[in-house]
């Protein structure tokens, strides 16, 4: 379940995230303010806060949605935040001279953008995003505070239920090790070829 | 809407969360400052070519980089309790949150001083200082003035997380505020208000560190 709630997050909140950083590389200073208000906000409040915020204001509004959904919502707008930061600083980072060579190959302001910006921008915050979903991993733990029944929460179920602490916390770190370790490492490897 | 919003519940409730406020920076400013003294030896360790120590410093750094804040506090919480020692949730987010910030800060401070250029330490050594007095001397200062940022963020980030603690009963911020919702049922006003109370915090750490950053890095 944990999984589950993690693969919708990353999914909805990349496509947000690079959504938004397109956005805040193109758009004019007044409609960017909004954008980056919003940044502001989802980055400075800890996720605790911001997912008990929207599973209550929801419940407000009159559309109450169950735990995994809000989790899933809550989630995704707070990666969106950081990825719409580190695909700005991708595309923000693409060499000039390198869009002057495009431009001076004759390719259209589109054509530059899809066929030289995006690709280099994109790629080079490859490793920066996989450090991203390695976070939405682990804070998919704090969704347990809005009642979603996830790995962590279920362990301390199991705790209660059995008085063997230390076993079952450790099966529980092993499983969040096991699933982050390789994919920062990933990353690692991704940032090491960079460089280079 | 059939719901109206009294916000003068959480304006009753004030001195608690300010209280509640107190205990998050301090929880903030401890860890952050225990976590930098432990960081600094295990970004050392880490920089060796093989050993125990390089090994030992590995799995911590990793262990707190890749599982989540909340279970390092459960690990704390829970887990110690098997083998007889009962923390309160004050000590259990404390250590915990020390051990989560020490491992992410070795990792910076271990790209700091591989930003060092490895002369320095060649020079200062054949002027004949020590190799403690070196790095006390002549690395460290050099890499606080690169790391600044990357620390600062990280003091936000712990501050940020501090609010976990509230999930093993700590009266911090979000701690006393989940009191008052559970005895008023008004969770949206009060979590906006400390919302908005924790944006102004991260915001007033980073206007402090741009400042002191002014102050402290003229040359």
């Amino acid at each position: 379940m944990t999984v589950l709630m993690t693969l919708a997050a990353c999914a909805i909140g990349t496509l947000l995230g690079v959504l938004a950083g397109l956005a805040k590389v193109a758009l004019g200073p007044t409609l960017r303010a909004p954008l980056d208000a919003a940044t502001d906000a989802l980055r400075s409040v800890p996720l605790l806060v911001q997912l008990t915020l929207l599973y209550a204001g929801l419940g407000i509004l009159g559309l109450p949605l169950n735990p995994f959904t809000a989790g899933a919502i809550g989630l995704s707008l707070y990666a969106a935040a950081y990825i719409g930061e580190i695909v700005r600083g991708g595309i923000l980072a693409v060499p000039i001279t390198l869009r002057k060579a495009a431009r001076g190959l004759g390719l259209t302001r589109r054509q530059e953008y899809v066929h030289v910006v995006l690709p280099v921008g994109l790629i080079s915050a490859l490793p920066a995003w996989i450090g991203v979903l390695v976070g939405v991993v682990k804070d998919s733990a704090i969704a347990a505070v809005i009642g979603y029944i996830e790995l962590l929460r279920t362990a301390q179920i199991i705790i209660t239920r059995t008085q063997e602490p230390v076993i079952v916390l450790l099966a529980a770190g092993v499983f969040y090790f096991v699933i982050c370790y390789p994919v920062s490492q990933l990353g690692a490897r991704l940032e090491a070829r960079f460089k280079l | 809407m059939k719901y109206d919003l009294r916000f003068w519940v959480v304006w009753e409730a004030a001195p608690d969360l300010l209280r509640g406020a107190q205990v998050t920076l301090l929880i903030a400013v401890a860890t952050m400052v225990g976590g930098l003294v432990l960081a600094f030896p295990l970004a050392i360790a880490r920089r060796r070519d093989h050993g125990l120590l390089r090994s030992g410093a590995a799995a911590w750094v990793e262990a707190a980089r890749n599982t989540p804040c909340l279970f390092q506090i459960y690990a704390f919480y829970f887990g110690l309790g098997a083998f007889g020692i009962f923390l309160d949730a004050w000590a259990a987010t404390s250590l915990a949150l020390l051990f989560n910030n020490a491992g992410y800060t070795a990792e910076i401070l271990r790209g700091g001083l591989a930003a060092v250029s490895p002369n320095q330490m060649k020079a200062a050594r054949s002027l004949g200082l020590t190799e403690r007095h070196a790095y006390l001397a002549v690395i460290v200062p050099q890499v606080l003035r690169i790391v600044y940022y990357p620390l600062t963020n990280q003091f936000i980030w712990s501050l940020l997380n501090s609010s976990l603690g509230a999930i093993v009963g700590l009266t911090d911020l979000s701690g006393v505020a989940m009191v008052y919702q559970s005895s008023t049922f008004r969770t949206f006003e009060f979590f906006l208000v400390i919302g908005a109370i924790y944006f102004l915090m991260a915001k007033g750490v980073l206007g402090l560190a741009r400042v002191s950053a002014w102050r402290l890095f003229r040359y």
